[in-house]
């Protein structure tokens, strides 16, 4: 198996607790991993973006060819837009649909979303309102994580274990919102 | 034992692993989690590893030197910026030699992420004769700890470590040592003289240093990290049309391209001359493959036909800038018949949603300062004060607050290196500026503001001297700043009098006050010191949390 993935938003937004999951699945699973982040000066509420690449042959480059990713996981509609020229034609965008809007010539989010909507494989779902709505208020991200499951390739059983063994450290409460959220997203597809 | 590690993190383990003894550093992205790491590690605090951090790159290296001088293994790490800040200890140090292995650290930041220039520290390591490696991948990164240590013993010279960004800030599977090395025992330096660099013993030293240097280069063509491969057999001579040497993390680009050509893998130098002139005789072309400058391209093009080189310097590879798995591999193809460029069908999704780059619903979305950051209240009340001066000029430095140039402040005129705000205020200032206001963090004033401020004292410049004091270094995180406590003291060492120190808390409610004092220090004819002093939203946050737990 290969998943080629960019995890994307804005610094803050919890892309790299998605790709520590995602990581932790395939590790469990002996894939192969690489995951390019971004640290320093553009987490200061820049766009961030992660390259995350699962395989069960061995993974050359940390980055992912133009073209190349088979899902796009976006904790933000118009970031999503910005990494499309990495995306596989027949690849998947599975992206928050909730702006945020800290610059001033943010563009028309209906347009933004319109443009989405184009696109022939997207999932588009306003996770800050499901988080808020089912008590999970800080697992939006995980909600998403759970949505873009069978993009991803691997089993929904192995995902929740990965959240279960990344969340541990942190007590049962936060395990189970998790394990929650992740189920949440996961039911939005079905 | 299996970890998921980014290359930051191999390396650090690679060093616990190989017997360290102390790291020293300064913060710098991407060098600042190998410290972090190791500050973390259930090891390191069982051996009661040094971890602390520096006052700035140049202390740091001259303590690992310290330490390498009682027999023991020590680890000096930085961005590439920063070994220009310990470039004197870091060249001497080919000269003294080492006694207990050090291996220096040097994170490069091709393209600029957070940084003010692409050097390459490549160059560092050949001018100062030091053996240099540059790994491929977060286990080559491990491994490498290990050789680099023993190496350097071997050698009784520092080894030089080069990364770049993709290499420290990605992660893969790395498999480690299940027993890690023993620290080396205290002992003391058997050519004690090496270490005193009177001109006598450092002419010894060069002469002995300079000779070493051909083995240094054999050893690179024996080295295992170094490795020259074909794909097919062919018979006779100058077969293959074209031919690739690929260094560090290129490498992996090569690799992705799925080029099935002759190629010639460097991590570690001086250049090994001998592999490059067998893959010369047997190409007709040779391209170049090497993240940051053309290190390796120059001295080829030195030693071979230069019309038979490719790579940076003519044109086949971006001139500067990080190299990514498409322009390596376009290159090649351009190169190459057969080989497939990037995936061009992947650009009709982009027109499905009304273009690309230029499409007008993509808007950049550039850094800025947190909300509720310090540094905003220091903009905002400093820029209220200006506007009553008809050509004021505002000196910036290197951190989160060099994000104040950006709207909505736009409030500094200059940002150069570490500390360079103050001496070019009183630079300014002599030539006849007024008002010339310098603004500084607390760390990298700590790190390299101090010097230039007793400078500004003992002529008292007419400067006004802000240091913004969020109690940490913010930008890399939130770590440890050397001065917190100290820098009203600091500044009477130095001579600032009391009647022209002013201590602010940096809140809306308090802009009066502050913008108040700023007027007055600024219409006062010489060096004053206003600190203006909050925690940083971000650790004030993650202390809060810490509390709560």
């Amino acid at each position: 198996m290969k998943c080629d993935i960019i995890l994307c938003g804005v610094g803050g937004q919890g892309i790299l607790s998605i790709a520590t999951i995602i990581g932790e699945a395939a590790m469990n699973e002996n894939l192969y991993i690489k995951q390019a982040e971004v640290h320093g000066m553009s987490q200061r509420g820049g766009d961030v973006q992660s390259n995350l690449r699962i395989s069960s042959n061995p993974i050359a480059s940390d980055l992912i060819p133009k073209g190349g990713a088979d899902v796009i996981i976006s904790m933000e509609p118009m970031e999503a837009l910005r990494y499309l020229p990495y995306l596989n034609p027949e690849g998947w965008v599975i992206t928050s649909s909730a702006p945020f809007i800290n610059i001033p010539n943010y563009p028309d989010i209906d347009a933004v979303l319109a443009a989405l909507g184009k696109l022939p494989h997207v999932v588009c779902i306003d996770i800050e309102q499901l988080a808020k709505n089912n008590q999970v208020p800080r697992s939006a991200n995980v909600i998403l994580l759970g949505a873009a499951q069978h993009a991803l390739g691997i089993d929904y059983d192995k995902l929740e274990a990965a959240v279960r063994r990344v969340f541990s450290r942190k007590g049962d409460a936060i395990v189970e919102a998790n394990v929650k959220a992740l189920s949440i997203g996961h039911s939005q597809l079905s | 034992m299996k970890k998921l590690l980014l290359g930051d993190e191999a390396i650090a383990q690679g060093a616990i692993d190989a017997g360290l003894s102390g790291v020293y550093a300064y913060p710098g992205t991407p060098s600042t989690e190998i410290t972090e790491y190791i500050q973390g590690n259930a090891l390191a605090r069982e051996r009661r590893l040094h971890s602390r951090w520096c006052t700035n790159e140049k202390t740091a290296m001259e303590a690992a030197l310290g330490m390498s001088f009682m027999g023991k293994r020590a680890l000096v790490c930085m961005k590439h910026v920063g070994l220009n800040v310990c470039a004197d200890p870091f060249v001497n140090s080919g000269m003294t030699g080492v006694n207990g292995g050090v291996v220096v650290l040097v994170a490069d930041d091709p393209s600029m992420h957070s940084s003010q220039d692409e050097q390459d520290s490549r160059f560092y390591g050949k001018f100062a004769l030091i053996p240099t490696f540059e790994p491929s991948s977060q286990q080559e990164a491990y491994d490498m700890m290990a050789t680099a240590f023993e190496y350097s013993e071997q050698q009784c010279l520092p080894v030089l470590m080069r990364v770049t960004t993709r290499m420290a800030h990605s992660r893969a599977v790395v498999q480690c040592a299940d027993a890690p090395r023993l620290e080396n025992e205290l002992n003391y330096h058997a050519a004690a003289a090496n270490w005193v660099l009177l001109p006598a013993n450092a002419r010894r030293r060069n002469d002995k240093v300079t000779a070493q240097q051909a083995q240094l280069e054999e050893d690179a063509a024996n080295s295992k990290w170094n490795q020259l491969t074909f794909p097919y057999k062919v018979a006779g001579s100058g077969a293959f049309p074209l031919g690739i040497i690929a260094s560090g993390i290129a490498y992996n680009y090569v690799m992705e391209s799925g080029a099935s050509l002759p190629l010639l893998k460097i991590s570690q130098y001086p250049l090994p001359k001998r592999l490059v002139r067998q893959l010369l005789d047997v190409c007709e072309r040779v391209i170049v493959v090497e993240e940051g400058q053309p290190f390796i391209e120059e001295q080829v093009r030195g030693v071979f036909e230069s019309q038979n080189i490719l790579g940076r310097l003519t044109g086949e590879l971006p001139r500067t800038g990080e190299l990514t798995p498409d322009t390596v591999a376009e290159a090649l193809a351009k190169e190459c018949d057969g080989l497939a460029s990037t995936n061009n069908s992947a650009s009709a999704l982009p027109s499905l949603t009304g273009g690309v780059g230029g499409g007008s619903l993509i808007a950049p979305r550039p850094p800025q300062l947190c909300q509720g950051c310090g540094h905003r209240d220091v903009y905002t009340a400093l820029n209220e004060v200006l506007k009553e001066y008809e050509n004021p000029r505002v000196f910036g430095d290197i951190g989160c607050y060099t994000l104040g140039f950006l709207p909505p402040y736009r409030a500094i005129h200059s940002c150069v290196d570490m500390g360079a705000s103050i001496t070019m205020a009183k630079g300014a200032a002599d030539a006849g500026q007024w008002p010339a206001v310098a603004i500084i963090g607390d760390s990298t004033f700590t790190h390299s503001g101090m010097t230039g401020l007793l400078d500004a004292v003992n002529e008292n410049a007419d400067i006004t001297v802000i240091i913004s004091d969020n109690l940490t270094t913010a930008m890399t995180g939130g770590q440890d700043s050397a001065g917190t406590n100290k820098f009203e003291a600091i500044c009477r060492g130095l001579g600032v009098s009391d009647e022209h120190l002013h201590v602010v808390v940096p809140l809306p409610k308090n802009m009066p006050e502050i913008t108040r004092i700023i007027r007055e220090e600024i219409n006062y004819h010489g060096v004053s010191v206003i600190i203006p002093r909050r925690e940083c939203i971000q650790t004030f946050k993650r202390h809060a949390k810490e509390k709560k737990n």
